[in-house]
């Protein structure tokens, strides 16, 4: 039985595709059975930055409404054999697709891949509503500005209401020269605030936008900054207990990661 | 049935609590009508006692009826040493400490009645109401809005203080609009001569609000 972790943030914008794209690449690389749902119905954008949205035949929606199999609307990846994406549907509405629905796919879905991971919309609607139905667990993605904070607090307060352990966190784009003039917060303001366990660090990084660009995620790259912080964060997701690479050379607070989802059976 | 003591502050009825409350209509019409009529003394309060005995909103309101019709005289207070279930329980509930030990996060709300002890952060965007006063154990960075239904000595205290509103019965004060630091062991209370809530060291709480002190405050406000 594999493991369905939603990935989500409240607020637009601050990666949770991107967040996505990259576990889903570094856990196939790790030769885990993967299967990346995007459920941001008709504003899809996984396919996009995992460069498949030229396979396309069938979506969620069609999956959902019975027009197709399962099976059938499955994409598998350029790179990896193991890895797979069940893409969001770009003409349709968000009322098509029900928590019930899902819950259905996700058990599927469970019962061939290690992981589900599911890509999030922002707010806290129906699609909010409909990505977290059928997880076991939660993943959410932050980047250091108040406003984002703010969302994040909501979204483990709504969180905390549903069927899905207590939420590890994310945190992306921290640019460090930012961080040092105290013009952005740093991890431990936002840990202290949000009070979840820290999954893992993402730095601001050029290359992760360029990848995104080029349809292929930035995890995939043998030695960039990003890639090895998502690398890590995928291994801290089997259960090891990966250090935080420091930023910089300030390693002051990099001590708080604790193993994340314990070891699975 | 009816024992009438005079003094400096007014008249206080004793009532007896073992006979129908019809026949201490007629008789608490008779002694007040026979006795008290002099014209020029000033007005006289009136005390009654009831005793064990409990009575309705409109058996109370009889008696008021009763004294306010007589010149001179006007109605303090009617005591009873019994109140209604109810009643009690309500004022249990207002008197209690709640204890609760969470985090309010963004957009949620925390209400209770009476004290709130809270073991956990309050978030921006996070709000605690209470009747009556509020604890943090904790960081308070949301909205805390301590005795609600009007009670201007209420007094909110946090481990940690950032809040971005403070409400005490009908004041409000915000945070400054400058990025500040928040502060450590402290306390809002309502400044009567200054008509706002201020921010002080926990320690002031011993002098401004001595009643917070044990449960017999409780009893006292009740
Ligand atoms: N660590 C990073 N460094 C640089 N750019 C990043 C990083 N993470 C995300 N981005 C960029 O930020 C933008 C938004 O990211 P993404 O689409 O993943 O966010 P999202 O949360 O899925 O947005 P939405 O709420 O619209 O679905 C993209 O252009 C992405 O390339
Ligand atoms: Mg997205």
């Amino acid at each position: 039985m594999g493991d369905a972790i939603v990935i989500t943030s409240g607020k637009g914008g601050v990666g949770k595709t991107t967040t996505t794209a990259n576990l889903g690449t570094a856990l196939a690389l790790l030769e885990k059975k993967v299967c990346l749902i995007d459920t941001d119905i008709g504003l899809r954008n996984l396919d996009v930055v995992m460069g498949l949205e030229n396979r396309i035949i069938y979506d969620i929606v069609d999956v959902v409404q019975k027009r197709c199999k399962l099976k059938q609307a499955l994409i598998k990846d350029k790179r990896f054999d193991c890895l797979y994406l069940l893409p969001a549907a770009q003409t349709s509405d968000k009322s098509e697709i029900t928590p019930e629905g899902m819950i259905e796919i996700i058990a599927e879905l469970k019962q061939e891949y290690d992981y589900i991971l599911i890509d999030c919309p922002a707010g806290i609607e129906q699609g909010y509503k409909n990505a977290v139905a059928g997880a076991d667990k939660a993943i959410v993605v932050v980047t250091p500005e108040k406003s984002s904070v703010r969302d994040a607090d909501r979204i483990i307060g709504l969180l905390e209401k549903e069927d899905v352990e207590p939420p590890h966190l994310i945190v992306n784009r921290i640019r460090n020269h930012m961080v040092k003039n105290g013009d952005m917060l740093d991890v431990d303001e936002i840990i202290q605030i949000l009070s979840i366990e820290l999954l893992g660090i993402v730095a601001d990084d050029d290359e992760v936008i360029k990848a995104s660009n080029h349809g292929e995620p930035v995890a995939f790259q043998p030695n960039t900054r990003a890639s090895l912080a998502y690398r890590n964060i995928a291994r801290r997701i089997l259960g090891e207990s990966v250090p935080l690479m420091s930023l910089d050379d300030d390693k002051g607070m990099f001590t708080k990661v604790k193993k994340f989802f314990g070891i699975r059976s | 049935m009816i024992t009438i003591k005079g003094t400096r502050d007014g008249l206080t009825l004793y009532i007896d609590d073992t006979c129908s409350f019809e026949s201490v209509i007629i008789e608490l019409e008779q002694v007040l009508s026979t006795k008290y009529v002099d014209k020029d003394e000033p007005m006289i309060t009136v005390t009654i006692h009831l005793g064990n005995r409990y009575i309705h909103k409109e058996q109370e309101e009889e008696l008021r009826e009763i004294i306010r019709n007589k010149k001179k005289l006007v109605v303090h207070s009617i005591e009873s040493n019994v109140i209604l279930k109810k009643e009690a329980l309500q004022w249990k509930e207002d008197s209690e400490i709640k204890a609760i030990t969470r985090i309010v996060r963004s957009g949620q709300v925390v209400e209770v009645n009476g004290d709130l002890l809270l073991i956990g952060d309050v978030n921006p965007g996070g709000k605690i109401v209470a009747s009556g006063n509020i604890f943090v154990l904790g960081s308070l960075r949301g909205i805390a809005h301590a005795g609600v239904n009007g009670n201007r000595n209420a007094v909110i205290t946090a481990s940690y203080m950032k809040p971005s509103q403070l409400r005490i019965a009908d004041y409000i004060s915000r945070s400054p609009d400058y990025e500040s630091e928040g502060v450590y062991m402290e306390c809002g209370l309502i400044d009567e001569n200054k008509s706002k809530i201020v921010i002080d060291r926990l320690q002031v709480l011993s002098q401004k609000r001595p009643d917070l002190n044990g449960f017999e405050r409780r009893i006292l406000n009740g």
